[in-house]
């Protein structure tokens, strides 16, 4: 068996859950990671010195700026024929580009796989993760997004080398205007080891900077409901959830978040979840390892002194 | 320019899904159905499109059951012009779904199709990707602006790490997200108007296209369930417990 895993990266470093995709594909066979960037050779270099990588593939072109899921795909299809599995992580871009290779393969991709059973069955979560589906693929490559909360990230080894990849064609069907990436000294969601998320009970964007001094004083990462996003609390790249983004951190503490199913979908597998609520009834409860029924803007100021102390 | 939108019928976002006990699948009988939420979205966006002079008309188009018809009257509703089902009789993969699609696009020549970003019932967010590729087309996914301008669009994308902003040409393939728009309420006399909109059903063999799934679901089952958690009484105690109890902080 031989694997592909496309890497998310920021031209220097691999994307916070690249590492725990590749736990995923060591368990199915030699993995070869592909690299494709405008300036991609320090993530290929990092690529390189993950376990389990057999091999890295660098491929630098212009026409890899942004998302560039039309060209990205076009290139993993150049040399897709000599793998068996193509993965890729369940992110908004590898949810933008597999979709594609795997259309064009005429298979039928496997979506967000949270447990590999065998090299051709997989479990996946349907229904907001409400109903886990083990499913088996007939197709003669199998595509697959992976979820990266649910493996471990790989370790480091001496590393593997690295090969140039031609650029694939440039299909010319769009065109990058910018990006506006949120600035943040905290650590990134996907990678926290402490989440702290606020919902429609903040009130406001202004309140959000109890949420922020809760963070700052635990070294989390910040994030917010649905809600809390469509109020303009928040820029969406907060949102946790179905829809959101997935996380696990060791611990997660909710507040003002009533516990929707989509928003549960997004951070029940945290290992510890804390919740403040006034409403003593809240379904967030149900999930969660510890809980305090109060006023959040009295609750949430005393425990960041209380943590102070 | 004419806009063909998806629509898929699935389990209401709000009801609690409960696996057979069989572990063949999760319980349909007797359960609320609506609209997939992102449908709904792409469907407005068609609509306020139209509303403005961008769009001259929209085709909505579903693959599944017969009920799937219901799904393509709440669309019209909402103001598409006319429908399609594709009566698969159950619902098919994305990759079939595409297909499907793809051969109605060679009969109805739209020059922008809109789908939601994911259905919330299988979750897979593939169809719309996977029309474009087969078409060859541009892709703009998980969208939260567009406006056209000619023969191309701009679109801001919502990604992981913020937005991004895309020049794509027409004809191309666009996935809603959920901040695009806010779908309206359908109204009664809209109802009544919808009963009367053209709608034609086919089959997936008449479009030439094999739907047998490709996955083979073993079995479904339930989550693991978390074990019951404790009420603290004042912050002191939350501090406590994660301090020396779950040793997180
Ligand atoms: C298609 C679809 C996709 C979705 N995707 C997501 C998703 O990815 N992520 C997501 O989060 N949601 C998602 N949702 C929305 C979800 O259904 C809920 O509407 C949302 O999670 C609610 O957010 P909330 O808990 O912040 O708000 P609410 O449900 O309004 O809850 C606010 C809570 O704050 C509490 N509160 C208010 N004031 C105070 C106070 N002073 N002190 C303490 N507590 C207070 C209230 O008791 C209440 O429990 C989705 C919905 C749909 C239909």
């Amino acid at each position: 068996m031989s694997v592909l895993v496309l890497a998310e990266h920021d031209g220097k470093q691999l994307k916070p859950g690249v590492t725990n995709m590749l736990t995923a594909a060591a368990k199915l066979g030699d993995v070869t990671v592909l690299v494709a960037g405008t300036q991609a050779s320090e993530a290929a270099q990092a690529a390189a010195k993950v376990a389990g990588v057999k091999k890295v593939l660098l491929t630098e072109a212009p026409i890899y700026e942004g998302s560039a899921a039309e060209n990205l795909a076009a290139l993993v299809l150049t040399i897709a024929e000599q793998y068996s599995h193509i993965l890729g992580p369940a992110s908004a871009f590898g949810k933008n580009v597999l979709p594609r290779v795997a259309a064009s393969l005429d298979v039928q991709q496997i979506s967000e796989i949270s447990a590999v059973e065998s090299p051709d069955t997989f479990v996946r979560p349907t229904y907001a993760g409400n109903a886990m589906a083990t499913v088996q693929s007939s197709d003669r490559i199998k595509v697959i997004t992976v979820r990266a909360t649910a493996f471990d990230p790989a370790g480091e080894q001496g590393a593997a080398p690295v090969e140039n990849l031609a650029p694939g064609p440039d299909l010319g069907l769009t065109q990058y205007k910018g990006s506006e990436l949120s600035k943040s000294e905290r650590p990134e969601l996907t990678a926290a080891r402490i989440i702290v998320s606020g919902g429609r009970g903040m009130g406001s964007a202004e309140n959000f900077k109890l949420i922020e001094a809760l963070a700052d004083k635990l070294g989390a990462a910040v994030g917010a409901s649905r809600a809390a996003v469509d109020s303009g609390f928040m820029p969406n790249e907060y949102q946790v959830g179905q829809t959101g983004k997935i996380v696990a951190p060791e611990l997660y503490i909710a507040v003002g978040i009533s516990g929707a199913i989509q928003h549960l979908a997004g951070m029940k597998d945290s290992k510890v979840i804390v919740a403040i609520n006034k409403d003593a009834e809240a379904p967030i409860f149900s999930v969660a390892s510890y809980w305090l029924v109060d006023d959040l803007f009295k609750a949430v100021p005393e425990l960041t002194k209380e943590l102070s102390s | 320019m004419k806009v063909l939108v998806t629509v898929k019928r699935v389990i209401d976002p709000y009801v609690k899904v409960r696996v057979k006990s069989d572990g063949s699948g999760v319980e349909t009988a007797n359960i609320k159905m609506t609209m997939n939420p992102f449908c709904e979205i792409a469907v407005e966006q068609a609509v306020r499109m139209k509303e403005a002079g961008v769009v001259t008309e929209i085709v909505v188009v579903s693959v599944g059951a017969q009920q799937s018809q219901e799904t393509l009257r709440t669309a019209m509703a909402m103001g598409a012009d006319r429908g399609i089902l594709v009566d698969a009789g159950v619902d098919v993969e994305p990759l079939a779904v595409a297909k499907l699609l793809k051969a109605i696009i060679a009969k109805e020549n739209p020059q922008l199709v809109i789908t939601g970003k994911q259905a919330i019932d299988d979750d897979s967010n593939q169809t719309g990707q996977m029309i474009s590729a087969l078409m060859g087309w541009p892709q703009a996914t998980f969208i939260s602006t567009i406006t056209v301008n000619g023969d191309t669009a701009d679109v801001t994308r919502e990604i992981d790490g913020g937005l991004e902003k895309l020049t794509i040409k027409l004809p191309a393939v666009v996935t809603s997200d959920l901040r695009l728009n806010e779908p309206r309420y359908v109204t009664l006399p809209n109802i009544m108007k919808a009963k009367k909109k053209p709608m034609e059903v086919i089959k997936p063999d008449a479009l030439g296209v094999d739907v047998t799934p490709r996955l083979k679901v073993l079995k479904v089952q339930e989550p693991p369930s978390r074990s019951a958690g404790v009420k603290v009484a004042d912050v002191k105690e939350l501090v406590a417990k994660l301090k020396n109890e779950a040793r997180v902080i």
